[in-house]
């Protein structure tokens, strides 16, 4: 009886250490759901989701707060992934946070520019170079189409141009094959 | 006639063998059509960075001189094929797949073909980085038709160290016959190209392999050979479709199979196109940069042919020289197998147009329609690279894109023996080059979004840094002032107990008299849009006024007794 207590006894302090140790040892820094959820979402972090960037609105997913629904620029695509991910049901896109919108970039019109730098504090990713009563411009390779740019421009000389396919970024359709309606002898 | 021993061959795994069609396009030398009025040079026209324009729009340019210039290392540049006109930079069609359009310079022939300067280029006394820089300013790219530049290949050669030098003379596409004519007509020139890439590469030994149904092209290879002095072999390997492939035509003759993710160089081995050859003698030593390549006219036409085409010129200028049959309804560029069917004759050849191959109902009957997948295993038996093309096709098909990659999608080489073979008739080739250029786009995505993750959090990282700089600057300037107060208290301190305050005593005199003078300025302001108010309002107005007046005294003694 004795015997049984103290072999139960001795297992349980041996495993025990071994669990704090591993949990030292072993410990995660941060959350990696949300470094997963971070990787499907665009990072055009353009706050259409309500939160002010895609890390924050992935750690509100991972927390639970967020639906899955709410960023337009990871379209349909996007929210099937996080729905792989976590496990939740598929939703459409949730409209009152916006529509998915064909990839785009802003560009400045450089004539009515009038060197504001609004546009410049306003680009989450640095992608407007400027000084002030200088003229901007946006560099189109690190745009992420987010259209946070747009409002804060007093003379409006900024829009969105869509990025159209060219021989770069072109790529091969999916095979699919004409099906014509089989002809009937009459 | 010195007759090498033949050495002993491998074989690569699977392969088919279609109808070849080859004798269509050999029966007459290699053409020359007439000079083209109107060139149009795409800048896109090798693998890697588009080439940026460095002419301008009216400027005369002669034959030879570059026209484009690359951009980066992965890149090659591009030359006027001729002397004449630059009449616009514009977007015009590629022959490419899709029918997009690219920028393109235009060139006007003036018809007098002047050359730029040519002169040898010393590679000999040349270190690698100017050979190099050299053949990438010649624009000499891979001919057998991936259009990779040919410098990256060779300087990675360079370094790496070369024990075996193969020139793929094979060409085993059907149809195709451009490489077989230019080993037969300029054998000689090939293997001086031949020899000075063996200087460059430092390689032990050279290796010209070609397939056995071109007996003339290796009779003239090895006559040229012997003549040359050189030690190369001329090797003659078993027709069978792909044994052109760069990684087949390897394993077949030096047994070396290429495993997954790595180069070939990287096991003493690099291989070349013949025509690749010919360019990269004509850059060194004649100076003469790429501008013509031979281009096979095959398939549905009456007079199929080879010509030397120069780059730029208009598809259906070389198809119209060949009578093409009535009832022709494509063109495809490359062969039957690994060619793209483009959307019309009306686009110049480029440097990876080796066959314009016209196509009818008759010779390339419409795909019967696709059945499902029976998982017969006939696509792995024939698959060159050994791949499991059906498991490859299922994920390519439901989108399991990392799957694909797992069972390595990205070592197919589009030969298309699986399509070929499939009795269901599935067009498995489009469906990994959906997979390949989806997962492309996907990666292409990715790393553009891991940019903008990094700008966005050292955007954040920079605002949250001025904002602790701001308060510990507003902080300091707070401790400063509290430490000047105190200075100044105790200045005033000590100078009370001197007994000198004149100083402090001018300063009050100012702000008194300052402060007196508002008051004045105060009283003698009366507003000016009164004029037009009734005596009620005025009367109102007054009596507000007064009300003010009264609280204006009674705040009087909370102000320091200062001012």
């Amino acid at each position: 009886m004795l015997e049984a207590i103290l072999v139960m006894s001795l297992g349980a302090v041996v495993l025990g250490a071994a669990l704090g140790y591993a949990a030292v040892k072993f410990r995660v820094e941060g959350d990696p759901l949300v470094e997963k959820i971070d990787a499907i979402l665009p990072q055009t972090q353009c706050g259409q989701c309500s939160y002010p960037g895609c890390k924050p609105y992935a750690t509100a997913i991972a927390r639970g707060e967020a639906e899955i629904n709410q960023c337009p620029p990871g379209g349909e695509e996007g929210i099937r992934k996080l729905a792989d991910l976590l496990g939740r049901e598929f939703k459409p896109l949730s409209a009152e946070h916006g529509v998915e919108k064909p990839k785009a970039v802003a560009v400045i019109d450089e004539q009515t520019c009038i060197g504001c730098t609004l546009c410049i504090q306003a680009c989450p990713v640095d992608a407007i170079v400027g000084a002030a009563k200088q003229m901007h411009t946006i560099i189109a390779d690190q745009c992420t189409g987010c259209e946070l740019c747009l409002p804060p421009c007093p003379v409006d000389c900024i829009t969105m141009e869509v990025l159209h396919e060219t021989v770069d970024t072109w790529k091969w359709k999916y095979p699919v094959f004409p099906l014509h309606p089989a002809q009937v002898q009459s | 006639m010195i007759r090498q021993p033949q050495q002993q061959l491998f074989r690569f795994n699977g392969g088919v063998t279609p109808e070849y069609h080859k004798d269509q396009s050999t029966r007459v030398p290699i053409g020359v059509p007439p000079a083209p009025t109107e060139l149009v040079i795409p800048l896109h026209q090798s693998i890697g960075g588009t080439p940026r324009p460095i002419v301008s729009v009216g400027e005369r340019v002669l034959c030879g001189q570059r026209i484009g210039e690359a951009d980066g290392d992965v890149s090659a540049a591009v030359h006027a094929s001729t002397s004449g006109t630059v009449v616009a930079i514009e977007m015009r069609q590629l022959p490419h797949p899709s029918g997009l359009s690219s920028l393109c310079v235009v060139l006007q022939a003036d018809g007098h073909n002047d050359w730029i300067a040519c002169s040898a280029f010393d590679y000999e006394q040349a270190t690698a980085q100017e050979i190099r820089d050299y053949l990438r300013d010649s624009g000499v790219v891979g001919l057998g038709g991936a259009v990779f530049p040919s410098h990256l290949k060779l300087n990675a050669g360079h370094q790496i160290g070369i024990d075996t030098l193969i020139i793929n003379g094979a060409e085993c596409e059907p149809y195709i016959t451009c490489d077989d004519m230019l080993m037969r007509e300029r054998a000689t020139e090939i293997v001086r190209g031949v020899a000075l890439m063996r200087r460059v590469l430092n390689a032990k030994a050279v290796c010209i392999g070609i397939e056995d149904n071109k007996p003339q092209a290796i009779a003239a290879m090895q006559t040229a050979v012997s003549e040359s002095k050189e030690d190369f072999a001329v090797t003659t390997v078993p027709t069978r479709y792909p044994a052109g492939g760069a990684k087949q035509l390897i394993r077949v003759i030096t047994g070396i199979e290429v495993p997954h993710g790595r180069r070939s160089v990287e096991y003493g081995v690099q291989c070349f196109n013949v025509a690749t050859a010919l360019a990269i003698y004509q850059a060194i030593a004649l100076g003469r940069p790429l501008i013509s390549r031979i281009v096979t006219v095959a398939g549905n036409v009456s007079n199929a042919r080879n010509f030397e085409v120069l780059i730029g010129t208009l598809m259906k200028d070389i198809v119209a020289l060949c009578d093409p049959l009535a009832d022709t309804d494509r063109v495809i560029m490359g062969g039957p197998m690994m060619g793209v069917e483009l959307a019309s004759q009306d686009v110049p050849v480029v440097k990876a147009t080796n066959c314009i191959l016209l196509g009818s109902q008759k010779i390339f009957p419409p795909a019967p329609p696709e059945m499902p997948c029976i998982r017969c295993g006939e696509c792995a038996i024939a698959c060159p690279a050994d791949l499991q093309p059906l498991e490859l096709y299922w994920f390519a098909r439901a989108k399991l894109f990392g799957k694909a990659q797992e069972y390595h999608l990205f070592d197919c080489i589009e030969c298309g023996c699986c399509s070929y073979v499939c009795p269901s008739n599935i067009p498995l080739v489009d469906y990994y080059r959906f997979a390949k250029s989806e997962i492309w786009a996907r990666e292409k995505e990715k790393a553009l979004a891991d940019e903008a993750r990094e700008r966005f959090e050292f955007r954040q990282f920079r605002d949250e840094r001025e904002e602790h700089e701001k308060v510990a600057r507003l902080a300091a300037r707070a401790a400063a002032a509290a430490e000047a107060k105190a200075q100044s208290a105790a200045d005033l301190a000590a100078a009370s107990a001197g007994g000198d305050s004149g100083g402090d005593d001018a300063t009050k005199a100012l702000i008194a008299a300052a402060l007196e003078r508002a008051r004045q300025q105060g009283g003698e302001i009366a507003p000016k849009n009164t004029g037009h108010v009734s005596a009620e309002q005025l009367a109102e107005i007054a009596q507000i006024e007064s009300r003010r007046a009264e609280i204006r005294e009674q705040a009087k003694p909370q102000l320091p007794p200062d001012s």
